[in-house]
């Protein structure tokens, strides 16, 4: 397969793979976990549990009095390559324009320049929570296979990304079908990895706030 | 023409037959030095150039046409003269080419053979077109398969020149599904050197750079991966295309006569494959350097590229979809009966367990 026949794959059928494997995967994991319900409580609220939720959500989205010194590279580079990933992936033109031709929506992109610097200071924040991992003994241990698995799948998409755009390594045909089938790689793993928190986690917050509300615990 | 004064032709040097069509020494070297900037070469090998062309014997040029739609030489012949390109007739003796020639029929297969014979393992095979391998009378040449015709002449060839993607690669006879099951020179012809010059068709200068390399050098041009001469196809349109900047910048056409489109903005929204095309356009142009596809405001459609017909829609971006995407109510609603079928089971371990769950009594506290 040559280099051109290797990308219009990864553009057309492998592209379809990918989605479809993609969209049956977290509409099978949205309604799994949502349908496993919880036993009615028939005890009345202690106080209004839906704030609670809300509260949560927010609460859980800042680091906890005290931890931001303690553990500064998880919070800050946490946050850097967590917006970063939602600018690159959402305010590159092209990136629009793909969404666009898919669904039709449209909206305004950041300058390249722009998403450019955004890639590699979000790559470089990645590069950090990868070290202080496997740096920090206790970091190190709690991680699994699941973990140094899912920062790669969510790496390599930058990494090719930036290195198609600025013509570097491979020849740009190779290095675009590259990157469009790390992204394929990402999709089809999503679902049914812990990356599925980009659909589930403030579902789960907002319900242990709730949860913690009802019993008197708004937190 | 008599074989005779035919001999007497093609023995000639290159110096010779450029002298008797009126072209002096001046226009000469500039050919050379033309010919030198062309392969790449420093400005002083032009005079090199210059004494090993005009000592060089003019080859004898067999040109086979099979599956392709005579553009290839339509793009050699058609170009504005004196050029490079029409200057090449001196320096090769072409000896069989269905289209150029006066002779037909089995006069004309009788130059043909009578080239291959007088010279041997000197000669060169151009090949414009694929080969048919699904059935071999798709096309044929006086009722012989072209299979049997190109084996056959490029028995004694020193080296073979499958001009256009379609004797490059296959090209359009070759796209899906590839009906006569179309198949690329290189992919026939083991024993042989054969140069690669795709293009749909291949800028005419590419071609003569080749031969006069050949010619000067006595070897071929150094080859990339995919068989082309690197002087010429090692760079993509889109490194050297003059709208460049504005891709850099993100400003883009959107549609043909927008005001981007007039403004001459980067062609790529609108499905330009300069990116991933491997040709000397943007550099060397066409009609003698007049312009070339994206300076008329029409992206590059990918012609060198093997496959590249099959390579999604022609106005389709490359960062977009090759075809429609048919991820569709199918996907969606295999992924809710799977979450339904899991969500079931689930259920019914739940409701094995509450069944199941034995109450604990004061009785069995205090035991
Ligand atoms: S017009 Fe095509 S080749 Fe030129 S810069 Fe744009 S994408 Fe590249």
């Amino acid at each position: 397969m040559g280099e051109l026949q290797f990308l219009t794959w990864v553009r057309g059928s492998g592209l379809n793979l990918a989605l479809t494997i993609f969209v049956v995967g977290v509409l099978w994991r949205l309604i799994e976990i949502y349908g496993l319900g919880r036993k009615k409580d028939l005890s009345a609220s202690r106080s209004t549990p839906g704030a609670s939720g809300w509260a949560t959500i927010l609460r859980r989205s800042l680091p906890p009095p005290g931890m931001l010194p303690a553990s500064p590279v998880s919070y800050i580079g946490g946050y850097v390559f967590h917006v970063g990933l939602a600018v690159v992936v959402f305010l590159f033109a092209p990136h629009i324009a793909l969404l666009t031709s898919i669904a039709g929506v449209v909206w305004p992109a950041l300058p390249s320049q722009v998403v450019d610097f955004v890639t590699v200071v979000t790559m470089a924040a990645m590069i950090a929570v990868l070290v202080d991992r496997l740096f920090k003994p206790v970091k190190r241990f709690l991680s699994t296979f699941g973990d140094w698995f899912t920062w790669t799948l969510t790496f390599l998409p930058l990494l090719t990304g930036w290195l198609a755009v600025h013509h570097l390594l491979l020849p740009y045909t190779l290095m675009l079908a590259v990157h469009i089938l790390s992204v394929e790689l990402l999709l089809v793993f999503l679902p049914f990895t812990k990356l599925f928190h980009a659909f589930t986690v403030f579902g789960s917050r907002w319900f242990n706030g709730a949860v913690n509300g009802h019993k008197g615990v708004p937190v | 023409m008599d074989l005779l004064e035919y001999r007497a032709t093609r023995t000639k040097t290159v110096g010779e037959a450029l002298e008797q069509h009126g072209i002096d020494r001046r226009d000469f070297l500039k050919l050379c030095a033309a010919m030198a900037t062309l392969l790449a070469l420093p400005a002083s090998a032009a005079e090199q150039l210059a004494v090993a062309l005009a000592k060089a014997r003019r080859p004898s040029v067999i040109w086979l046409s099979f599956q392709e739609c005579t553009g290839c030489t339509e793009s050699l012949t058609r170009s504005h003269s004196p050029s490079l390109e029409s200057l090449i007739f001196d320096m090769i003796s072409l000896d069989y080419h269905h289209t150029l020639q006066a002779a037909s029929g089995e006069a004309a297969e009788a130059a043909r053979e009578a080239a291959m014979k007088e010279n041997a393992g000197k000669y060169l095979v151009a090949v414009d077109g694929s080969v048919p391998m699904g059935n071999p009378g798709y096309s044929t040449i006086a009722g012989v398969a072209n299979i049997d015709v190109l084996r056959e002449t490029a028995k004694d060839a020193a080296a073979i020149l499958a001009v256009g993607t379609c004797a490059a690669y296959g090209g359009l006879p070759a796209a899906q599904p590839n009906p006569t099951g179309a198949v690329a020179i290189s992919e026939l012809i083991k024993d042989k050197p054969v140069v690669n010059i795709p293009g749909c068709p291949p800028i005419p200068t590419v071609i003569t750079g080749v031969i006069a390399h050949y010619l000067a050098f006595g070897a071929l041009p150094e080859l990339d991966a995919l068989g082309r001469p690197k002087a010429f196809y090692g760079e993509t349109i889109h490194d050297r295309c003059y709208r460049r900047p504005f891709y850099d910048q993100g400003k883009f056409a959107e549609t043909f006569d927008d005001e981007g489109a007039r403004r001459g903005w980067c062609l790529f929204k609108l499905g330009c494959k300069g990116p991933v095309t491997y040709n000397a356009c943007a550099t060397m142009k066409w009609n003698g350097g007049v312009s070339f596809p994206i300076q008329s405001g029409h992206g590059c459609i990918g012609c060198s590229e093997p496959n590249f017909w099959d390579a999604g829609g022609f106005y389709e971006a490359l960062s977009m979809p090759a075809h429609p995407l048919k991820v569709g109510a199918a996907a969606a609603a295999a992924g809710v009966a799977a979450g339904a079928a899991v969500t079931f089971f689930n259920r019914k371990k739940k409701g094995a367990a509450k069944a199941g769950h034995e109450t604990t009594t004061l009785e069995d506290l205090e035991r």
